[in-house]
């Protein structure tokens, strides 16, 4: 009875030992609203604990490859996982793409943005803002996007630039800028714009904004980041991201 | 040529913003120092607190809330509005704005520490010999005190060129207008040229070095000239 106890008990610790494990998370601005909703999802159904840092894709790649302790890195883009992935930073064989954005053009103003982005050729406002496309896939989307309609060299003046998608956000959420270029996941919540105008950019306008997720050598033996990047594919966590508008 | 068109675009409004900031402190640091060095008003530790205030916000956090304060429902922008000047985020003059706030503790400390070590003596000497207040000022407090302004002007500048979070919030990266030095290397490090970054970095570094210590020797030989 004794023996039994005590084997029970050993091994209910290893099992919650490898069962509550810890996960650092890099994730990218524009995915911060709902990696909030799903990693409480996440902590929830596994046990496990993520712990979110938000910035920008650029960043972490010099954090990361400078020693970081991420484990999972979700990024804005396609090449910087791919080029750790070459770097042999990451468990080779695991990227995948996580979510698919979409660029949304917004204002504050409840008139301001109609349904086709007319407002752009009007160029009835003093500035437009977007993400700096050196640095952030949505402010090349865009680039891109103004390129498709021809007005890049009327509006180009006009630019200002957010170090990244949310500091974009930013300008146009203070109205500093009349509107601007932001992910749609910002301005979108169940389904509706839930503030102001804004013009949901046809994705033919752009390349496709692929978010990609890779995880990282240091995650490599991490159950909880295993089961992490998982989860991230599965029903949940893919109902949770539709909210905030991403495709897959 | 290592540095690029758009990074050397960025030295000069570094160079612009940097000079003007200074230029502006000391005329507006001055007088207010020279108040807080000699008044006897109540109020004395509340202005004192309130010019290092900023050295107490983020800079990040001071941008934002900049940001908030001139657009067009913050009290900032309300003004420029009315007064016909358009909301200045985004502007030069708005990032002077900002670095007028942001400096001035630098250029206020170090001449409120120089006015308070002249003590009120050499000014009643000038006044006995029937110099004005202000002709006074000029010509026995300000040379009296040239290393506090030299200090002020030093730590303004350096503290200008240094400036990041601040221009980062509120300057949205124009290019030749609110794109300064240490924004362009941030965004060469965060696209990942770094390459470029490292030029930029080595040249601000090297040129503040240099003017810290040209401002350096200068100030030691007027202290050794000064009886």
């Amino acid at each position: 009875m004794k023996r039994t106890l005590t084997g029970l008990v050993s091994a209910l610790c290893l099992a919650s030992g490898a069962y509550a494990a810890e996960v650092s998370v890099a994730v990218a601005a524009n995915f911060s609203a709902p990696m909030q909703k799903i990693a409480t999802a996440f902590e929830r159904d596994s046990g496990h604990q993520a712990v979110l840092s938000f910035g920008s894709t650029g960043k972490f790649y010099a954090q990361i490859s400078h020693g970081a302790p991420f484990q999972i890195l979700l990024a804005a883009d396609q090449t910087t996982p791919e080029r750790l992935e070459r770097e042999g930073m990451t468990v080779s064989g695991k990227r995948f793409t996580y979510a698919i954005g979409k660029l949304a053009l917004w204002s504050r103003q409840p008139d301001l943005v109609d349904a086709q982005g007319a407002v752009l050729r009007s160029g009835k406002f003093a500035s437009i803002a977007l993400a700096d496309p050196r640095l952030a896939p949505y402010g090349a989307a865009a680039i891109e996007t103004l390129g498709h309609l021809d007005l890049l060299k009327a509006l180009q003046a006009k630019f200002v630039q957010g170090e990244n998608i949310a500091q974009t956000y930013q300008f146009v959420a203070t109205e500093n800028a009349p509107l601007g270029f932001v992910a749609l996941s910002q301005i979108y919540a169940d389904g509706l714009i839930s503030e102001g105008s804004a013009w949901i950019v046809p994705v033919e306008f752009y390349s496709p904004l692929l978010q990609d997720a890779v995880i990282l050598k240091t995650g490599a033996d991490n159950p909880a980041a295993v089961a992490l990047a998982d989860y991230l594919r599965g029903e949940k966590a893919r109902s949770i991201m539709q909210s905030y508008g991403y495709g897959f | 040529m290592p540095l690029s068109h758009e990074a050397l675009q960025a030295v000069w409004v570094t160079l612009q913003l940097a000079s003007l900031t200074t230029l502006l402190l000391l005329i507006i640091a001055t007088p207010l120092a020279w108040w807080l060095a000699h008044t006897r008003s109540a109020w004395r530790a509340t202005v004192g607190a309130l010019v290092a205030l900023p050295l107490v916000l983020p800079p990040t956090v001071l941008g934002f809330y900049l940001l908030v304060a001139l657009g067009p429902h913050g009290p900032l922008g309300q003004l420029t509005l009315a007064l016909g000047l358009g909301t200045l985020s985004f502007t030069f003059t708005g990032l002077l704005l900002g670095s007028l706030i942001f400096s001035l503790p630098f250029a206020v400390q170090p001449l409120q520490h120089a006015f308070q070590a002249l003590g009120t003596r050499p000014m009643e000497v000038a006044a006995t010999l029937r110099a004005s207040p202000l002709d006074a000022f000029f010509s026995v407090a300000v040379p009296m005190t040239r290393a506090g302004f030299i200090t002020a002007a030093i730590l303004t500048f350096a503290h200008t060129v240094g400036e990041f979070g601040m221009v980062l919030m509120i300057g949205g990266n124009i290019p030749g207008k609110t794109q300064v030095v240490s924004t362009q290397i941030y965004g060469y490090v965060e696209a990942m040229q770094y390459g470029q970054a490292h030029w930029l970095a080595g040249s601000m570094v090297l040129f503040s070095f240099a003017v810290l210590l040209g401002l350096g020797l200068l100030n030691r030989r007027n202290v050794r000239v000064m009886p």
